[in-house]
């Protein structure tokens, strides 16, 4: 069989991505997710383009099972070439078969034809169009090997910065997140979640509740429903003060956090990840470093929400989840029932930047609805359980050993990165991986989370491979098997450590050769795009003609994501008072092309912003029994007043593959901001947050 | 019982006089343009004018406002042409989009209190309003732009 682009290959039906209207619409229906980055204003772009239509007749529907292609989960910055790259393809193939039978039944050569805004015209004027022709079984078709996308040269919407097609509703406050989905009948439901990790519910003092609210307990999942929202939610505080529960000590000694890691590695799994090059050539000199960082939480602004309705057997699902399949296929697991019986319809949600509550809270649901058959349930988690609950991007630690030979040229490298994995997303093991299936009446085991495979861009690992021209190079990652704290994916999985810690050793190793910083690491680098992202940064900022003053400090960082994705450089702005501030930034992007260039400076800047705000202030608070930064004064993000000034260049490559955005600028960031750091301050950070407590240590 | 008036049209409320004026918007009147986001008056989400005042609706009673005039992002202007929503469309100020109603509340107040603010203005306005998706810079040029009427 014919390999297809992206996710056409598993999705081969044209049918399964588009349809076309009389009405002259062209509805588009990608697996992938709306998530805030604005993918399905991209994907329009590219339908519109492939077709020759204007932008405003497409149509991108919300995927849901079973109507939209299987595409997985809407991760790791691939939307656009594994979702965009099929729509292309099936929309340069669809438009091949409308002008095929216009051609035949003219008696017009397909050469002859051109098509403007779906009409397609002959030498001698208008010969039909795709909306006289809209016939939904011309497209009922697998796709062929070969299609004609627009030379880049031709595109005239893919490439334009376009407005996003989802704003007016977002300014206008119209309702478009599952949120403010208002079914007739539906019920508030909210959960009580117990003080500990692992607690068991002992008893339930009997007694009224507000709005005659009714309980959902199954195991240790306990829930309520009321009719209005304000009694589910009082309710829930009264069911809450009524419940016993038993609880232990489970979770680490956060002070100790470090130590905990290395003694749980050495019961861990060790593998490989990249090793060549034996031969070093001679040593002069040889840096032993180590990075930390904490937990982390996605923190999205809006507590995880989904609306379920039971019918008979059958049960429909609301859900931001990223990935409407999988999460399909762990309700089936957790109900023990064939997944067809299932339909998960996607509806927006807040920003989640990986894997958040979005399908615990689908399960809730679900369980909560199981109770009052024929009525939709909207359960809403509250602030407590967005911070306190969702899973977490694991607390990480990494060892470099970098050789350096005489003129300070790094010739050897040795890294051991040490974590949880970064994955316990749905979908992917024989049992769920969902929160509450762990606390039923039968409960499912929650095993350790795994990390993605590195052809896939790998887990803790991600970028712990220096991307710098280095001859001997052995990286090792021990992912631990037990797991005190539930870990899964947040935007850049271990990029995030490893960059810092990479870019920290070159900015070490330059400033030992008494070279600049960029300039050490434009000798370490063949990659042409890396070394035009790094000076274009550069010129953004003035690098080469920055001067020094007192209390500031500018540090530099870059990455090529996943090492296969996009390129990132950015120059940070610090100022050192109280504490770090970053004042400024300056990133230079390479996403190959782009589809919508404004949307991915916004991903940019915002990756960046999310960046300083781990690299400043995040931090997950736990004692032994349960997390204790589930407020926002617990768990500070970086607000209005601290945000840098930031400026933005991106390198469009139109004739080059699309990559991901949303992911690339974040780690060098956090690189930048340390390297800032060092120069005000003349320390080199060692532990993320870079908080005055931490830099203390340093 | 309490009367308010929401945007413009006069509205009763008879129930439990503790429960936030954020349910009542969202629950009864369903204009859930309004966000939930933390209850406690700590991210912004919620944010509508009370006699002109930007406030957080989660931390409100609707006892404790009687008689005031209530304006939620659905009654910011008939048409979505208030200079903050032309400014925030014209910048695609968003990305996920569910901070931003209570950001434009936020800014239209501002903006009616300080109409030409200076960055620092906008830092004491703003600093309560919380963007995860890292779109602060876009707000700010947005509330430049709208303070010019909000085309470029």
């Amino acid at each position: 069989m014919h390999r297809l682009p992206g996710n056409l290959q598993t999705n081969r039906r044209l049918s399964q991505w588009l349809a076309i209207h009389p009405e002259g619409k062209v509805t588009i229906t990608p697996g992938k997710v709306e998530l805030g980055q604005g993918i399905l204003t991209t994907l329009s772009q590219i339908a519109a383009e492939e077709l020759e239509v204007d932008l405003a007749r497409i149509e991108a529907r919300a995927a849901s099972t079973p109507d939209s292609p299987d595409e997985g989960v809407t991760s790791g910055s691939l939307s656009t070439q594994d979702s965009g790259g099929a729509l292309r393809h099936a929309c340069a193939a669809a438009r091949a078969i409308f002008l095929g039978v216009v051609a035949q039944r003219v008696g017009v050569p397909l050469e002859a034809i051109r098509v403007e805004d779906g009409i397609f015209h002959g030498p001698a004027g208008p010969i039909g169009s795709y909306w006289a022709l809209a016939d939904q079984a011309l497209l009922d078709c697998d796709a062929p090997a070969e299609a004609r996308p627009r030379a880049p040269g031709e595109r005239r919407i893919a490439g334009r910065s376009v407005p996003r097609i989802d704003l007016p509703d977002k300014v206008f406050g119209a309702a478009r997140y599952v949120h403010d989905l208002r079914l007739p009948g539906m019920l508030h439901a909210r959960m009580v979640r117990p003080p500990a990790r692992g607690a068991r519910l002992a008893g339930l003092r009997e007694g009224p509740l507000p709005g005659a609210a009714q309980v959902v307990r199954d195991g240790d999942f306990l829930a309520v429903l009321a009719e209005a929202e304000w009694e589910a939610e009082a309710a829930a505080a009264r069911l809450a003060a009524r419940a016993e529960w038993e609880v232990a000590d489970s979770l680490p000694e956060q002070a100790l956090l470090t130590d905990w890691l290395r003694e749980a590695a050495t019961r861990g799994e060790r593998s490989p990840v990249e090793s060549r090059g034996d031969l070093a050539p001679p040593v002069a000199r040889t840096l032993r470093r180590s990075f930390h960082r904490p937990y982390l939480a996605h923190a999205s602004i809006a507590p995880s929400c989904a609306v379920a309705r039971w019918e008979g057997e059958r049960v429909e699902v609301f859900t931001h989840s990223q990935g409407p399949y999988n999460l399909r296929a762990d309700l089936a697991k957790t109900l023990r029932c064939d997944p067809a019986l299932i339909t998960v319809r996607h509806r927006e949600g807040a920003g989640c930047y990986g894997h958040n509550g979005a399908d615990d809270v689908a399960l809730d649901a679900v369980l909560a609805a199981r109770a009052v058959p024929n009525t939709p349930v909207r359960l809403l988690w509250s602030r407590a359980e967005e911070l306190g609950w969702s899973p977490f991007s694991p607390a990480m630690l990494v060892d470099v050993e970098a050789d350096l030979d005489t003129a300070g040229t790094i010739v050897g490298w040795r890294s051991h990165i040490v974590s949880n994995g970064h994955s316990s997303r749905p979908g992917r093991d024989p049992e769920p991986t969902l929160l509450s299936a762990s606390m039923l009446a039968t409960p499912f085991a929650v095993k350790p989370s795994i990390n993605p495979a590195m052809a896939a861009g790998g887990g803790a690992p991600r970028n712990g491979i220096p991307l710098y021209r280095i001859p001997a190079l052995g990286v090792e990652t021990t992912r631990l098997l037990e797991m005190p704290i539930r870990t899964s994916a947040l935007r850049g999985l271990g990029a995030t450590l490893n960059v810092w810690s990479i870019e920290s050793v070159m900015d070490e190793a330059a400033a030992l050769a008494g070279l600049d910083p960029l300039d050490y690491r434009l000798r370490h680098l063949d990659d042409p795009r890396a070394i035009a992202v790094l000076r274009r940064a550069a010129d953004l900022a003035g690098w080469t003609g920055r001067t020094r003053r007192e209390g500031f400090g500018m540090g530099i960082g870059f990455a090529r994501y996943k090492n296969t994705g996009a390129w990132a450089a950015v120059i940070a702005e610090v100022e050192a008072l109280d504490r770090v501030f970053c004042r400024r930034l300056w990133i230079a992007g390479d996403v190959g092309e782009a589809v919508n260039p404004d949307g991915v400076l916004n991903q940019l800047e915002g990756g960046a912003i999310h960046g300083a705000s781990v690299a400043l202030l995040e931090e997950v608070r736990f004692d032994r029994r349960t997390v204790t930064s589930d407020q926002w004064e617990g768990y500070p993000i970086l607000r209005f007043s601290e945000v840098p000034q930031v400026e933005l260049a991106l390198i469009d490559r139109p004739e080059e593959p699309f990559l991901g955005a949303g992911e690339a600028s974040m780690a060098p960031t956090i690189a930048a901001i340390a390297g800032g750091i060092t120069q005000a301050l003349g320390i080199r950070p060692r532990q993320l947050p870079f908080t005055p407590e931490n830099l203390a240590r340093a | 019982m309490t009367t308010l008036t929401i945007n413009g049209t006069e509205r009763r409320f008879e129930g439990d006089p503790d429960m936030p004026l954020l349910w009542f918007l969202r629950d009864e009147l369903g204009l859930t343009g309004t966000k939930f986001g933390c209850g406690q008056a700590l991210c912004g989400a919620c944010t509508v004018h009370v006699d002109g005042n930007a406030v957080r609706a989660c931390q409100t009673p609707v006892s404790a406002i009687d008689g005031a005039k209530v304006t939620t992002i659905e009654g910011l202007s008939p048409d979505g042409e208030h200079p903050v929503q032309v400014a925030w469309r014209g910048l695609n100020v968003a990305q996920c989009g569910y901070c931003q109603t209570g950001q434009i509340m936020q800014a239209a107040a501002l903006l009616k209190d300080i109409p030409d603010p200076s960055d620092d203005d906008i830092d004491t306005a703003m600093s309560g309003n919380l963007c995860r998706c890292g779109t602060y810079p876009r707000i700010r040029a947005a509330i430049k732009q709208a303070a010019k009427g909000g085309r470029p």
